[in-house]
């Protein structure tokens, strides 16, 4: 139902954003992953979640996304329903979901799951797979694509989801560099019709070339929020100042 | 009788053998025809059965499961014989189901076969399932796919692995000699099989007969591994 609703055409969707985040804490397994992060997340900004390796940026994503329940804190949506909050977004893992079908079975699941009607499907498909450059590869297995273009796909994917939010955690993590430039693109393209995303990276030049607004973690604990240029030009914490300067920070 | 005796015994069997697969012996052929139906059979019984049941205890959490996975994987090493008891026992004059009739015949063969299949379909199904699943979880949460609507999904990606496990079943019942002995009898023209013929042949002496039908058991043996092979072929495909 709520799917058909979101597929119909007609008015502009409820706005999903902003989101306050307040003294968020996520537990798990008797660890305090995320310590009391507060933040506002704006429409239509392209936001950069930095810190090294297993400062909890994945986690955020997920709570972000609904797949991890806060232990404390409360995430206030502009959109009020849980399951019309899930529509507005998509979510690009590090290492791709691909399933075991052709690139175009791979997306029908998607739209047809999300609740696209079958006329629309192809058109979305193609126009999906034009966006990243993957045009003529419906009837590829989409697991037999290399890397780079498996992570093409996994965007393709998540716009022809039309979300108002892209999730995306550490997409190029795993690519080279002609692969990783093709995905900041995408990215910039997508920021560019108004999708509002949020990126994690623990690669500084990246944060560099896409981050509107920077979320700064270290171990569980936001450390900074605020602006791109503000971040990188004077960063306020010792952590910050560190992670920046290319120290190694445990 | 000396080694040379023997291996001269051995070569005249094996040329009768061949003499007879050649000239399409009536009752070879009815011996290899019933083999492969009751086999072909029970392994459609069990992947009816075992195919839900793995992907049952793959996506579904209910009391008693835990328990029901564990009688599954150990019912994978059921013993033929046992088996073939356990159904005598049912299907026997005196047995809850002895009314039938059904003791002696091709249908008790499906029977005790289904019975040491099903746990194997229904294993490899759920590991299967299972490990599909691992993959797929937080991408179909994402989606806003719930485990049990995903069955589709799972099922049709789970598809190489599926056909994989039913063939393993069918090796293992076109293989198997003790339970269906007990239930069937190895009567000539009723329910002689491959297996049984080859066990009372050789006791018997009669080896012409028993090594044609070993030819033949291991060309379906051969050709059940090469489908498997064919099957992971493409599958690597798919799958990446
Ligand atoms: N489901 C979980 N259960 C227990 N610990 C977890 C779980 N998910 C993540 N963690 C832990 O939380 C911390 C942050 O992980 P993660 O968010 O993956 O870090 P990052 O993405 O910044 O590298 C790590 O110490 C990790 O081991
Ligand atoms: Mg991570």
């Amino acid at each position: 139902m709520i799917g058909r609703l979101a597929a119909a055409p007609g008015p502009e969707p409820a706005p999903l954003l902003p989101l306050e985040v307040e003294g968020l804490v996520v537990e798990l397994g008797g660890k305090r992953l995320l310590d009391g992060l507060s933040f506002t997340l704006r429409p239509r900004r392209c936001t950069l979640i930095l810190g090294p390796n297993g400062a909890g940026k994945s986690l955020l994503l997920r709570v972000l996304h609904g797949l991890v329940p806060p232990s404390r804190g409360r995430l206030r949506w502009a959109e009020p329903d849980p399951a019309r909050r899930r529509l507005a977004q998509a979510f690009v893992f590090q290492k791709p979901v691909l399933l075991r079908r052709s690139v175009r079975g791979d997306l029908t699941v998607a739209l047809a799951a999300r609740g696209v009607l079958r006329r629309e499907r192809r058109a979305r498909i193609a126009e999906a797979l034009a966006l990243v450059g993957l045009e003529g590869f419906e009837g590829r297995a989409a697991r037999s694509l290399s890397g780079g273009e498996q992570q093409r796909l996994a965007l393709a994917r998540a716009w022809a989801l039309r979300p108002q939010l892209l999730l995306l955690d550490e997409p190029t993590a795993s690519l080279d560099p002609a692969a990783t430039r093709m995905v900041e693109a995408i990215v910039r393209d997508l920021a560019g019709r108004g999708v509002t995303i949020v990126m994690s990276t623990h690669d500084l030049g990246q944060a560099r070339r896409l981050a509107e607004d920077v979320l700064f973690l270290h171990a569980g604990r936001l450390v900074e929020a605020s602006e791109a240029a503000a971040f990188f030009a004077r960063p306020s914490s010792r952590e910050a100042g560190a992670f920046l300067a290319g120290e190694l920070l445990a | 009788m000396g080694p040379l005796g023997i291996s001269g015994e051995i070569g005249e069997a094996a040329v009768t053998a061949l003499r007879l697969l050649w000239s399409a012996d009536p009752e070879l052929l009815a011996i290899v025809a019933l083999s492969l139906e009751v086999s072909l059979a029970a392994t459609a019984l069990a992947a009816m059965l075992g195919l839900p049941l793995g992907a049952l205890l793959a996506l579904a959490r209910f009391p008693g499961r835990g328990a029901l996975v564990l009688l599954v994987n150990a019912g994978m090493g059921l013993p033929p014989v046992v088996v073939g008891l356990l159904v005598y026992l049912l299907l026997s004059r005196s047995g809850p189901l002895g009314d039938h009739g059904l003791l002696f015949t091709p249908t008790a063969m499906v029977i005790a076969q289904t019975i040491l299949v099903t746990p194997i379909v229904a294993a490899l199904a759920r590991q299967a399932v299972t490990d599909l699943l691992e993959d797929y979880r937080e991408h179909l949460a994402s989606l806003g796919l719930r485990p049990l609507a995903a069955v589709p999904v799972l099922l049709v990606d789970a598809r190489y692995r599926l056909a994989t496990a039913c063939l393993a079943g069918f090796g293992r019942a076109a293989a198997e000699v003790g339970a269906i002995l007990i239930v069937g009898g190895n009567i000539r023209g009723h329910t002689r099989t491959m297996t049984t013929a080859i066990a009372l042949e050789t006791s018997k002496g009669a080896l012409e007969q028993a090594l044609a039908l070993g030819f033949v058991l291991i060309l379906v043996v051969l050709a059940v591994n090469l489908a498997a092979a064919g099957l992971q072929r493409m599958a690597r495909r798919i799958e990446g």
